[in-house]
């Protein structure tokens, strides 16, 4: 038990957008939650929507919210700065990003349960791909106050892409598809020489499918232990539409309720199907 | 405070807002929400996920697909199957449901789903379940195919009266019919289930639909095709219900698509005797509270209610 899972409240409610920030091909913006607790687990994750015009988009949409681990929290005196780092890439995505200072977010959370402490005798590698960097952050804020700094190993589309590897300071090393940034390669190729250098290592990654089923399968073949943090399409987030399941070796488990993260020593894959935001 | 309370098959409910079957799970909730799920249940009686008799994993993902003011799942019924369902599901919910209303020695009123693929298996179901003290009321899921006649149950008269024929000695338990708006006539199945000796019917289940991959063309949910439900069915469901309520003497519980107090009043003006909140719970986990609120709002200013929507 003692699972990394702060409860939120069972109501929709509204948060106030204090920042939009534009990191070359993401946005990352943040709003003030006056009404949610002050202490969501890194890796969690929120449901949001515009509180306004919600709908009426590209095909007629977006309809549902978005689910998106928080990037960042921030306590201050009238509720918590909470942080989302979003790409505009459908109907959802782009009315968030086109969120204005002082608008309206609804949003739900803090969900399902997020990363646990590393396993005894190892040091926290963070392995982020694209925008799934963004639950690293507020891991990597974390650890570096409990522990020290981790290693942060990022990998990106692009220089536009890669913009967004500031918000982790100068220690994290960063690879890109195009060399634009850094060597050209994959963030795996940066994994498999940390691990070379000492294995004694829990991985904690976030990226897209191919990348996190490259990082499941090296580590399940060093044996070294790995916590996922996943993405499916999403309806609810609290466990009621059955929609965002992963299969695993107990079956299909729920990743709004058993995840987002997941030990990946349970899958079977980590290749599942994503929803256009 | 106006009184909200009134009364379902017999059963005493403190208003008349349930959740669509599939739509909620107590269990999950509890794990997100914590005891604030209790304190403010959103929901005046619950009606469970339906229950089969063999445990099912459910389709393949993808199992979601949005669309236009709505969804398309293909979930495919996961559960634990009738005997872990009573063994570990069913004392859980029943004790989460006791905490959400201590006024009543059960709380709030538990209604059970269940299908199944033949008239004996729905018989057996209906029985172990029904004798369940935890149990106020039990709906029947006929959307689904009668494997020893390979038609729709629900789709069909003479198929939804044999099944209600076959399980109507199997309890003393309120029943009530999941109707499936993809029949052809819905109200005549209606009227069968009525006269078969249902208690009440509900509906819209979700409709057909599909969607395609963009860019393979071929279909995008692991199951092939799902249902619709969402504020894409509601005016859909508002005919079918109208329809139904002017065909039966027996409750009619209408939902698809209710997202507000007024389309709840909507389908209460048609003849509804309570309403179901489904994929609006999936937006807010309290819409079903909300709505309730806001229901009770227009009767307070006993106004004629505004359409909820029109063309002007």
């Amino acid at each position: 038990m003692n699972e990394p899972r702060t409860l939120a409240p069972p109501e929709r409610r509204v948060a106030t957008v204090s920042g939009v920030e534009r990191l070359g091909a993401y946005d990352l913006i943040t709003a003030l939650d006056r009404f949610g607790p002050s202490d969501p687990r890194p890796g969690q994750f929120y449901m949001l929507a515009a509180a306004r015009e919600w709908g009426g988009g590209g095909d007629e949409r977006p309809y549902l919210p978005r689910a998106f681990s928080y990037a960042r929290a921030r306590v201050e005196s009238d509720g918590l700065a909470l942080s989302f780092l979003l790409e505009a890439v459908g109907p959802g995505t782009e009315r968030l990003s086109a969120l204005a200072p002082e608008e309206d977010l609804a949003l739900v959370g803090p969900l399902g349960v997020g990363f646990r402490p590393p396993a005894d005798g190892t040091r926290p590698v963070l392995v982020g791909g694209g925008i799934g960097a963004a639950p690293l952050l507020c891991w990597q804020e974390e650890l570096a106050a409990n522990r020290g700094s981790p290693a942060v190993r990022l990998g990106f589309r692009s220089a536009a892409h890669a913009q967004a590897a500031a918000l982790f300071g100068p220690s994290a090393q960063v690879v890109t598809d195009d060399g634009s940034v850094g060597r050209q390669a994959l963030v795996t190729e940066l994994l498999a020489t940390e691990l070379d250098d000492d294995p004694r290592a829990t991985i904690y990654a976030c990226g897209p499918p191919q990348m996190l089923e490259a990082v499941r399968a090296f580590c399940a073949e060093r044996e070294v232990p790995a916590q996922l943090a996943m993405e499916s399409g999403m309806a609810c987030g609290f466990g009621a539409c059955f929609g965002c399941v992963v299969p695993t070796s107990n079956g299909y488990v729920r990743l709004c309720v058993d995840g987002p993260v997941i030990n990946a020593a349970v899958l079977e894959t980590a290749l599942v199907a994503g929803t256009g935001h | 405070m106006s009184d909200r309370s009134t009364e379902l098959c017999g059963v005493a409910l403190r208003g008349p807002v349930l959740n669509g079957s599939g739509t909620f799970d107590v269990i999950a909730a509890r794990r997100a929400f914590g005891d604030a799920l209790v304190e403010r249940f959103p929901f005046d009686a619950f009606v469970s996920k339906t229950i089969t008799l063999a445990p099912r994993q459910g389709n393949p993902p993808p199992r979601l697909w949005e669309t236009p003011a709505g969804l398309i799942n293909s979930i495919g019924l996961p559960n634990k199957g009738l005997d872990g369902f009573l063994e570990s599901d069913l004392p859980e919910i029943a004790q989460s449901l006791k905490e959400s209303d201590p006024s009543r020695p059960r709380g709030i009123p538990l209604v059970v789903s269940v299908m199944g693929f033949g008239r004996d298996e729905l018989a057996n179901l209906v029985a172990a379940v029904g004798e369940r003290a935890e149990v106020a009321m039990l709906e029947l899921n006929v959307s689904c195919p009668n494997v020893e006649t390979g038609l729709v149950i629900g789709a069909d008269p003479v198929e939804t009266a044999l099944a209600l024929e076959r399980v109507r000695p199997e309890t003393t338990k309120p029943l009530i019919v999941k109707l499936t708006p993809n029949a052809v006539d819905p109200a005549a199945v209606a009227a069968a289930a009525q006269d078969a000796g249902a208690d009440a019917v509900s509906l819209v289940n979700t409709l057909k639909g599909m969607a395609l991959h963009p860019r393979t063309k071929q279909p995008w949910l692991g199951g092939r095709a799902g249902g619709v439900s969402g504020p894409a069915v509601r005016a859909i469901a508002l005919e079918q219900v109208a329809a139904v309520a002017g065909r039966v003497e027996i409750p009619v519980i209408g939902m698809g698509g209710i997202a507000s107090g007024r389309h709840a009043a909507d389908f209460l003006a048609v003849g509804a005797s309570a309403i179901a909140v489904g994929t609006e719970s999936f937006r807010d986990p309290t819409a079903g509270r909300r709505i309730a609120a806001e229901l009770a709002d227009l009767s307070l200013t006993g106004e004629p209610r505004q359409p909820a929507s029109s063309t002007v």
